[in-house]
């Protein structure tokens, strides 16, 4: 019983997917790029197949403002086919590698006209049912501070130095508080000297009795701490 | 001496709530387009519609200042209550009113950053909004109330 539920559940498996499987496709969400400099514009895919030898990749441009697509990538049958008449003629250079399922490209000395939506399309027979995805160029003429930056700075350094502060403090208190002690206990050793040296005739006798006196202050001091 | 605890309390509390609610609403600007600032533009048109704040770096300034204000309150709300059990009678409340000082001070330099440099990218149909209002309220509760911590002293 136990075997038969098993293999109908591998065999539902098995079917269920031929109908819900599809590729999908991943870029990035917006890129920032500087005028005149390059951006990559990655793109991969998932799809449930090996990787076809057929698999396809091909880029479309929409300019911000505008409702056309221009098509400025494609690469099929193992060969990569750049934009030679368009907006990016002599821009474009295909970094990917197809095998890997990366179908990135690079596009070079951008300008302010090159802001918009660039979609890109893999197919992976039979593996072709997806949608493709799209991703935002903005070209500035410096890059903006990204929004928290600043904030963080500002709010670490102050409570950074709060911290310091506080540490400086205690670390003052700790060594004049360790100097102290240093100091007293000197002092009471220099006495100890002194007195033993001046009565050391007639002190054979009281020297051990002084001896103990001295123990029993430093346990009283000890029982104090 | 109860009624005086809870008078400055309630006082500090005050401010704190006043810091917390003028950091916390984006409305420190507002105008036909919509409220705007501190972290988010958001616009009434067709449904509220909000996009996070322009990025520039003078109200990255002032978030920070803002939540470090609020931040040093409420050390010095926890401040005063450990000092209140701790300090000998006689003692001041000195670090909590320094603390709650600094606090005023941080909402002050916010509030002035934002009055000179909102113009750069506010225009000039848009008015202030209550949250800049409730900002230089709390500024001087917060400095008042700090100046009573350092001037009280403990009686029991």
């Amino acid at each position: 019983m136990l075997t038969f539920l098993a293999l109908a559940a591998v065999a539902f498996l098995g079917i269920v997917p031929q109908q819900s499987q599809s590729i999908v496709i991943y870029t990035g969400w917006e890129r920032h790029a500087l005028v005149g400099s390059d951006v990559r514009l990655s793109c991969s895919f998932f799809s449930w197949r090996w990787t076809s030898d057929d698999v396809t990749f091909s880029w479309t441009y929409r300019p911000d403002g505008s409702r056309d697509s221009i098509s400025i990538f494609h690469y099929t049958g193992g060969a990569a086919y750049l934009d030679n008449k368009g907006p990016f003629r002599d821009r474009v250079e295909f970094v990917g590698n197809p095998g890997r399922r990366d179908g990135s490209i690079v596009l070079k000395n951008l300008d302010f006209n090159d802001n918009g939506t660039f979609t890109c399309d893999a197919k992976n027979p039979p593996d072709i049912v997806g949608r493709p995805s799209s991703v935002r160029l903005l070209v500035f003429e410096t890059v903006p501070i990204q929004a928290g930056v600043i904030t963080g700075a500002i709010i670490g350094v102050v409570l950074g130095l709060l911290v310091l502060i506080v540490v400086i403090y205690y670390l003052m208190r700790f060594l004049v508080a360790r100097r102290v002690f240093n100091l007293s206990v000197s002092k009471h050793g220099k006495k100890k000297k002194e007195g033993s040296q001046q009565r050391q005739g007639p002190a054979a006798s009281a020297e051990p009795a002084k001896a103990s006196s001295d123990k029993k202050k430093q346990e009283s001091r000890k029982d104090k701490k | 001496m109860l009624l005086l605890l809870l008078g400055i309390v309630f006082l500090h509390v005050a401010a704190l709530v006043l810091l917390f609610v003028s950091t916390i609403t984006s409305v420190w600007t507002t105008g036909n387009i919509g409220t705007s600032d501190l972290w988010l533009n958001c616009t009434s048109v067709g449904g509220l519609q909000c996009n996070p704040a322009s990025a520039g770096e003078w109200i990255q300034a002032v978030q920070a200042v803002m939540i470090l204000s609020i931040i040093f309150s409420c050390i010095s709300l926890i401040l005063f209550f450990c000092q209140l059990f701790t300090l000998q009678k006689g003692g001041r409340f000195l670090l909590t009113g320094v603390f709650q000082i600094l606090a005023g001070l941080f909402v002050m330099c916010g509030g002035i950053i934002y009055t000179v440099m909102s113009p750069n990218w506010v225009p000039e149909t848009e008015s202030f909004g209550y949250s800049y209002i409730l900002a230089w309220v709390a500024f001087p509760l917060a400095l008042i109330s700090g100046v009573i911590y350092v001037i009280l002293r403990k009686r029991e």
